[in-house]
């Protein structure tokens, strides 16, 4: 975003699309992250628990979404950032993150902006929706 | 079944590294290339003392650390089998650069019976000190548990 003029509301100051998310990409994730949780990884334990296959970890669609953030804001200007994982996210899954300005606020003299944020699949069905509160 | 009685309830501490390599290894599993995470010079130019940290990895450093990482759902009664991470918010108050050591402290805050008991929503929040006791971020995570 840039940093000269202040966003205005309704604005889209954040878009990024990503590859399909592949088993590959979640046993690397399963490692990076610590979330060891065979569920992401392991197909026999995800049907065992109920689930035709493996599927993403919620915190790396969250993860790709904050890429996605901190591409158009300097990270230390991030003040809060929060998501719903509102629905599983499958094998072959492409997603779309975006946020739009939703509403400018001012914080103790601080200038800032709530940036309403989603996570969406090539259908554009909502896998995670939240928000970020930005210093401008 | 998990229920009121674990309100209050803390989590075992958690003292995490901010380690360089682990850290590049997330980048590289995400396909992230920002130089300001990547390069030390950027970093300077862009105001940190080191390489930051992005959003979502304060959520990693306490699993990695993390002895037993799911060991308090066990504590409560709760099979990680029915889990799913229902919500996720942070906080940042202070940055947290690339050789930090963090200490987490959590406990649950809340339990609460959705859809007629078909769901339990459980909320661990933590609090985030850096080596210099420097209060950095809190996090609230909320735990979904299909009953």
């Amino acid at each position: 975003m840039s940093e000269t003029r202040s966003p205005v509301v309704g604005e889209r100051v954040v878009f990024k699309t990503f590859p399909p998310i592949t088993r590959h990409r979640l046993a690397l994730y399963c490692g990076a992250s610590g979330d060891h949780n065979p569920i992401h990884v392991d197909i026999d334990f995800a049907r065992a628990a109920g689930f035709p296959d493996v599927f993403s970890h919620g915190m790396l669609v969250m993860a790709w979404l904050g890429q996605a953030l901190t591409d158009a804001v300097p990270p230390q200007h991030i003040r809060s950032f929060s998501t719903r994982f509102a629905a599983i996210t499958q094998l072959g899954t492409q997603l779309t993150c975006e946020g739009h300005v939703a509403e400018l606020i001012e914080h103790k003299g601080e200038k800032r902006a709530r940036l309403a944020l989603t996570a969406s699949d090539q259908n554009g069905e909502v896998k995670l929706a939240g928000e970020a509160i930005i210093a401008l | 079944m998990v229920d009121q009685s674990a309100v209050g309830r803390p989590l075992a501490p958690v003292t995490a590294r901010v380690e360089p390599g682990r850290l590049r290894f997330f980048f590289d599993t995400l396909g992230e290339q920002n130089p300001v995470y990547r390069n030390d010079e950027a970093a300077r130019a862009a105001g940190y003392a080191a390489t930051p940290v992005p959003p979502t990895y304060l959520f990693c450093l306490e699993m990695l650390d993390n002895q037993n990482p799911f060991g308090f759902l066990a504590e409560l009664g709760i099979d990680l089998a029915r889990v799913l991470h229902g919500e996720q918010r942070f906080a940042y108050h202070a940055p947290v650069l690339v050789g930090d050591t963090l200490t987490f402290c959590s406990q649950v805050t809340s339990v609460a019976d959705k859809k007629g008991g078909a769901m339990t929503m459980v909320v661990v929040e933590t609090e985030i000190t850096n080596q210099h006791g420097v209060h950095v971020a809190g996090t609230a995570r909320t735990i979904v548990v299909r009953n």
